[in-house]
């Protein structure tokens, strides 16, 4: 181990942003106040989370977690949080829709321009889409947020 | 590299280039495969044999009157008797194929728990289980009142021994099945005595032996235990192909498991009589190939031979525990006095799928999750470890590759 140790074959899936996230997520605390909770649990590698949502209409307003499991699945729900505050209800869905397609393909053909911008704060977790059994930790927080959506208490997952 | 690995009485580099996959790139990192606990490398040997048998000399089993199936019946049977001859077990017919360990142990649960258990008796498992060794006696308990019991072990990962006897106490255990080494802790356990304290207290005693066939030279005869089941997929066989050996007269009182063809003595619509043990428990057409391969995965181990495999594995195991101490942040799971090459770890601050994929980035194979071990996962407090494993092929210098892999994963997570 020396200093010049590049890392430059560890980064393409653990990018900065994902470490930075993974490490010290911003909305990795319960709500005290909230409208809707859910959570999500992957049996296969014991990864949980669970997301609270507070509404402001029909939009989201704030959004915090908390999550058991890799920097993957805490860095995917962390950029989630900070990615969703503020849209529209309907567009996070839409938004969950591409962002899993990023994560199981690399990218997003079919994705409208409108969701460009979301999708770019998202793209630092579409290396996921090179190792199978890990796409579900960056989707997990998601399909936890789109239950409490639908208000129901458990994601239904993949 | 090979100084070391031949001090152990073992030709590491010879070994190796039995093995073709080994032989190659991952992400532009020569490979270092430390999953073998999961599933072991083939030697061309078994790929061999299993090609041949395809090529020249291939047709279905015990019914065949013609020239191929009575040579394919010859060698499939000629990998039963490899097997009693690496279990020394007193009869081949005690030799009963399954499919692996976990039908092995499904058989078992069936035929004996359902069929010679007495509802109010109890199954003794330990806390160190795979799944493969707690679900189908639930299974059991709920259609067939059977209890199960739990025996406990302790922090170091060693079966508790005076929790053992007193679950054994009230003589009411029909049966207590149980790892002969642990797929996590790596921990061996004490079979001797296991053994002894089951049958003062009327108990029979299954050993899952699916990791201790790789680790252990294997005689039941001598372990004095009634049952004991190993996959052939672990000790460089196919996949496909497992081992139940039972005593004779205790096979003989179990009613079959699958019906079907070949299991059969006679068959009217009124009623049918079953073959002769163990066709008795081998219904419809057997993994034929995979028993060739299977065999000659046996012949393979017996040239090099168990005393030089354990040899080396115990060289290798005593280097690893070295080398990870010297991992900052990193706990090892379980401290049995006695133990095989298989190496359960959790580091502070990265989460073991975490570390596996970082270390994979790295050309180096390991395993993460609960190992189908949940429940003793939640005995240490843990969702997950990465586990390291090593086979007849592993080098002292992939052990150093793993610490310097997991010295780096740590500096990266710093």
């Amino acid at each position: 181990m020396t200093p010049s140790d590049s890392f430059d074959d560890l980064r393409d899936l653990y990018q900065e942003v994902i470490l930075d996230h993974g490490r010290k997520p911003r909305f990795a605390q319960r709500l005290e106040t909230f409208d809707s909770t859910a959570k999500g649990d992957n049996p296969m590698c014991g990864d949980r989370v669970q997301v609270w949502v507070k509404f402001d209409g029909d939009s989201i307003g704030r959004v915090g977690f908390e999550a058991r499991g890799c920097a993957i699945s805490v860095a995917s729900a962390d950029l989630m949080a900070e990615t969703v505050q503020g849209r529209a209800k309907a567009d996070t869905k839409a938004l969950f829709e591409a962002f899993r397609e990023m994560a199981r393909t690399g990218t997003c053909p079919s994705c409208d321009a409108a969701l460009a911008e979301p999708l770019e704060r998202l793209a630092p977790l579409s290396g996921v889409h090179e190792y199978p059994s890990r796409v579900k930790c960056a989707t997990l927080p998601w399909h936890a947020l789109v239950a409490a959506l639908d208000g129901s208490k458990e994601a239904s997952s993949e | 590299m090979n100084a070391i690995d031949k001090s152990a009485g073992l030709d590491v580099a010879r070994i190796r280039a039995d093995f073709p996959i080994l032989d190659q790139k991952i992400r532009g990192k020569t490979l270092v495969f430390l999953d073998s606990a999961a599933s072991a490398q083939k030697p061309r040997a078994v790929i061999d044999a299993m090609r041949i048998a395809m090529e020249t000399q291939y047709a279905n089993v015990h019914r065949g009157l013609h020239w191929m199936s009575e040579r394919t019946t010859e060698a499939y049977e000629a990998a039963r008797d490899a097997v009693a001859a690496l279990m020394n077990a007193k009869d081949r017919a005690e030799i009963v194929f399954t499919r692996n360990s976990t039908e092995a142990i499904n058989l078992l649960a069936h035929s004996y728990g359902r069929g010679v258990m007495k509802r109010g008796q109890a199954v003794l498992i330990s806390g160190m289980e795979h799944h493969s060794n707690i679900v189908p006696w639930q299974m059991l308990r709920d259609s067939h009142g059977i209890e199960l019991r739990v025996a406990d072990i302790t922090d170091q990962g060693e079966l508790d021994m005076a929790d053992f006897e007193a679950k054994l106490a009230d003589g009411r255990v029909g049966l207590v099945a149980i790892t002969h080494m642990s797929n996590v802790l790596g921990t061996v356990t004490p079979a001797e005595r296991i053994v002894a304290l089951a049958h003062a207290h009327g108990a029979k005693v299954m050993f899952d032996g699916s990791q201790a066939i790789v680790h252990r030279k294997i005689d039941v005869q001598a372990l004095g235990c009634d049952f004991y089941c190993w996959t052939g997929h672990k000790l460089y066989g196919p996949t496909g192909i497992g081992v139940l050996w039972g005593r004779r007269e205790l096979l003989e009182r179990m009613p079959p498991f699958l019906g079907g063809g070949d299991m059969i003595s006679s068959v009217t619509y009124e009623q049918s009589t079953w073959a002769a043990v163990p066709h008795k428990f081998e219904a419809g057409t057997p993994a034929i190939l995979e028993g060739i391969g299977l065999k000659a995965a046996i012949d393979y181990v017996q040239a090099i031979g168990y005393d030089a495999m354990v040899a080396h594995e115990a060289s290798l195991t005593e280097h690893a525990l070295a080398r990870l101490a010297s991992v900052p942040g990193l706990t090892i799971l379980g401290q049995a006095q006695e133990r095989g090459g298989v190496i359960a770890f959790a580091m502070e601050k990265a989460h073991a799928h975490d570390v596996a994929t970082l270390l994979d980035r790295q050309g180096i194979a390991v395993r993460a999750g609960h190992h189908c071990a949940e429940p003793l996962m939640r005995r240490y407090n843990l969702d997950s470890t990465a586990r390291a494993s090593f086979g007849v092929y592993t080098t002292h210098a992939e052990v150093d590759a793993l610490a310097a892999g997991l010295l780096r994963v740590r500096e990266f997570f710093a």
